[in-house]
């Protein structure tokens, strides 16, 4: 706090609270995606009856470090027939829809970085655009292994973000509310148990709105090489990486939000809980991950549109018809 | 840039160069596919970015001289190779062998072939996008190794037949540590159903992909688990038995379906077999000299009849034969392998059209090429 009123005598209140905000989040969000590698590589060291890195630091706690360095010293390479501008705008835009929604999700009772009473449109609107910059990665680097990625990306996102909505809408037909802070503060039993259908098929549809395996086919590594991110090298490629896990942690505290009750937990201070429960749903994703083979283009299509989306909506009439009796 | 150049493909397909370098075209096979979409309209199979000319090296060394070369065709059944090359000599030259160098042959055969499929399953699973198989195969796979190190003194390009037994005897321990590797093998394989067959997208992802005929699989010469995984059960183990196979008792496993599903079971299967083979042969191992006395060794230059002779074996991958022409002297006139690789590979081209990408990748994976093998 002393620091926010040192900064506030040069730059006023309002600069001040943005520069520790815009440093504090980014900081973390670095620190996250950090942590993440990590912990994904452990994870997976362990499924696989290894322990993972070990050497760098304890436990291999600086590998990840020591990986963004050496992405960081790497040449970045741009073929020749690239879309140029394109080629260069998409990793930066990929950062940024996922910045945005980080700064609407309630870390605790009283914070949030952008208080919006209609957040959860926000951030479902936002989460989409990322899909925008991942074709243009795709379709600008000018290699046919991309192009496939991104427009299997396109494809997957769209189909995917429509149960993951539908899941939402039937956690805000039960909250009566669309602000975040008034669907967590809502929560006496965690809507995770109110809505367990929506709770697995939300799990499901960020899996595979953040291409992570089983749904990773946007870069496939068996199949086309690095998908759409194949041309890219050094920091650029880290900026989808980052990209990646950012989003992770953005859609796993928006169920924790959702579906967990937010930050409300005994003992532990609220922010503390959003993040252990947001890693929690994290940790799920990872289990899944490095155990189960990837599923082929069109049964991840034909999964999304003949399986989850009825479902998804199967459950909101439910909800509804329900809530209509009940009220 | 691209749009000065001039284009003579149809606008509605592309090709696609999948390969030399490429995640899963297991070593330098290049795929020359054409798609539409992500639909393959034709694939055809580009080889020969491994030759190193094994059959021109055989004519320009004595026998023995040419036994590190058998191993290297295919690394990862070295040993079936090894001890084919060995006993196609043995048969021309009329050499006897004793009967404890028979059954150690099988063994050391068997315990080739389980640690050949159990690296085609690990990496059949990684095409699929499942890495987590892969390192649990490694590590039984491991243990193979490992034995057959001790026995060998290598891991991967084994050269320990000789013509007329093998250079080093099964040390006294040997029995006891193949148990425990068998005892280890045994405990896992209900851990891999589970894992692998029963995973509900696995088998979406197997089940009638990459439909292989019987008659397609005849007519191009397909040999081994990939003829198996199609209803044949053809096996040179038992259609021709060799060396001490027709002492033992093993069933050949086999599928009718033809698909993807039907390979990988078939190779399942058959590391059961290979168990129970190797038990037997634990069992039975008989006392006595691991090499014939009258032996001429490496050092000496063997000289083999004029004539003609074939040989064949039941490789992990199917049929390899050996023919060896002989004109009298120290080196033969003309050594001709034919690797079973080669014509499994060869039928995918009839496979893969109207498959999708993601499919050419199991597919190709279902089928275990091996490069250096087809190139030789």
């Amino acid at each position: 706090m002393w620091l926010q009123h040192a900064l506030a005598r040069f730059l006023g209140t309002f600069g001040a609270q943005l520069l520790l905000g815009v440093v504090g989040v980014m900081g973390y969000l670095t620190f996250n995606v950090l942590f993440l590698i990590w912990l994904e590589r452990k994870v997976a060291g362990h499924i696989q009856r290894r322990p993972g890195p070990m050497e760098v630091g304890p436990h291999g706690a600086w590998q990840t470090v020591a990986d963004m360095l050496k992405l960081l010293s790497k040449q970045l390479l741009t073929p020749v027939a690239a879309d140029r501008f394109t080629y260069l705008f998409a990793p930066i835009l990929v950062f940024l829809p996922t910045l945005c929604v980080a700064s609407l999700i309630p870390i605790a009772d009283v914070q949030t970085f952008a208080d919006m009473p209609n957040g959860l449109i926000v951030i479902v609107a936002l989460s989409g655009v990322t899909v925008i910059s991942i074709f243009m990665a795709g379709w600008s680097s000018n290699n046919k292994y991309a192009v496939l990625g991104g427009m299997r990306s396109v494809a997957q996102v769209i189909a995917y973000e429509i149960p993951v909505l539908l899941a939402a809408l039937s956690v805000v037909l039960v909250a009566q509310s669309l602000d975040l802070r008034v669907i967590a503060a809502g929560q006496k039993v965690p809507y995770a148990l109110l809505q367990p259908v929506a709770a697995v098929i939300y799990l499901i549809g960020i899996t595979a709105e953040t291409n992570r395996a089983p749904f990773d086919i946007p870069e496939a590594e068996s199949e086309l090489v690095g998908g759409f991110h194949t041309e890219y090298s050094g920091m650029r490629f880290a900026m989808f990486f980052f990209a990646e896990y950012t989003n992770m942690l953005v859609l796993g505290a928006l169920g924790a939000t959702l579906f967990l009750g937010g930050w409300k937990g005994p003992l532990l201070p609220g922010t503390v809980w959003l993040l252990l429960k947001a890693y929690a749903v994290i940790f799920l994703m990872m289990w899944a991950r490095w155990t189960f083979p990837r599923l082929r283009f069109d049964q991840l299509m034909s999964f999304a549109w003949k399986l989850l989306i009825p479902i998804a909506l199967l459950n909101v009439a439910v909800t509804a018809l329900v809530l209509g009796v009940v009220r | 840039m691209t749009t000065d150049l001039p284009t003579t493909e149809p606008l509605d397909t592309y090709t696609l160069n999948m390969g030399p370098q490429h995640p899963s075209t297991h070593g330098v096979l290049r795929m020359l596919l054409t798609l539409r979409g992500e639909q393959i309209v034709t694939a055809d199979a580009v080889i020969g970015y491994s030759h190193r000319a094994h059959e021109k090296m055989a004519e320009n060394r004595t026998y023995a001289q040419f036994l590190p070369n058998t191993s290297r065709q295919d690394y990862l059944s070295g040993m079936i190779y090894n001890f084919a090359w060995v006993e196609a000599v043995e048969k021309m030259a009329g050499i006897a062998v004793p009967d404890r160098a028979l059954v150690a042959r099988v063994i050391l055969s068997e315990f080739n072939r389980i640690s050949s499929h159990l690296l085609w399953i690990g990496a059949f699973l990684l095409d699929l996008g499942a890495p987590t198989p892969f390192l649990y195969c490694w590590d039984d796979r491991e243990a193979i190794l490992f034995l057959l190190e001790s026995v060998t003194g290598s891991r991967l390009t084994y050269c320990t037949g000789r013509f007329g037994g093998l250079s080093k005897d099964l040390d006294e321990d040997f029995p006891r540590r193949a148990r425990e590797v068998v005892a280890k093998l045994k405990a896992r394989w209900d851990e891999y159903d589970r894992l692998i067959e029963d995973n509900v997208i696995f088998r979406n992802r197997a089940r009638g992909v990459g439909l292989l005929s019987r008659d397609q699989c005849l007519s191009f010469g397909v040999t081994g688990p990939t003829l198996r995984g199609s209803g044949v059960a053809y096996d040179v183990r038992k259609a021709e038995p060799y060396g001490a196979y027709p002492r033992f008792e093993f069933d050949i496993p086999t599928r009718p379906e033809g698909d993807v599903f039907a390979r990988y079971w078939v190779r399942v299967q058959e590391m059961r077999q290979s168990v129970r083979i190797i038990e037997q042969a634990l069992e039975q191992l008989p006392a006595g000299p691991i090499i014939a006395p009258d032996s001429i060794g490496v050092k000496k230059r063997l000289k083999l009849p004029v004539g003609t002779q074939y040989y064949a074996v039941e490789s992990a991958r199917g049929h390899y034969g050996i023919l060896i022409v002989s004109e009298g002297g120290t080196e033969p006139y003309r050594a001709k392998f034919r690797t079973p690789s080669y014509p499994n590979l060869a039928v995918l081209s009839e496979v893969l059209p109207g498959n999708m990408v993601a499919d050419a990748v199991a597919v190709l994976g279902s089928v275990d090429v091996v490069m250096p093998e087809i190139d030789r």
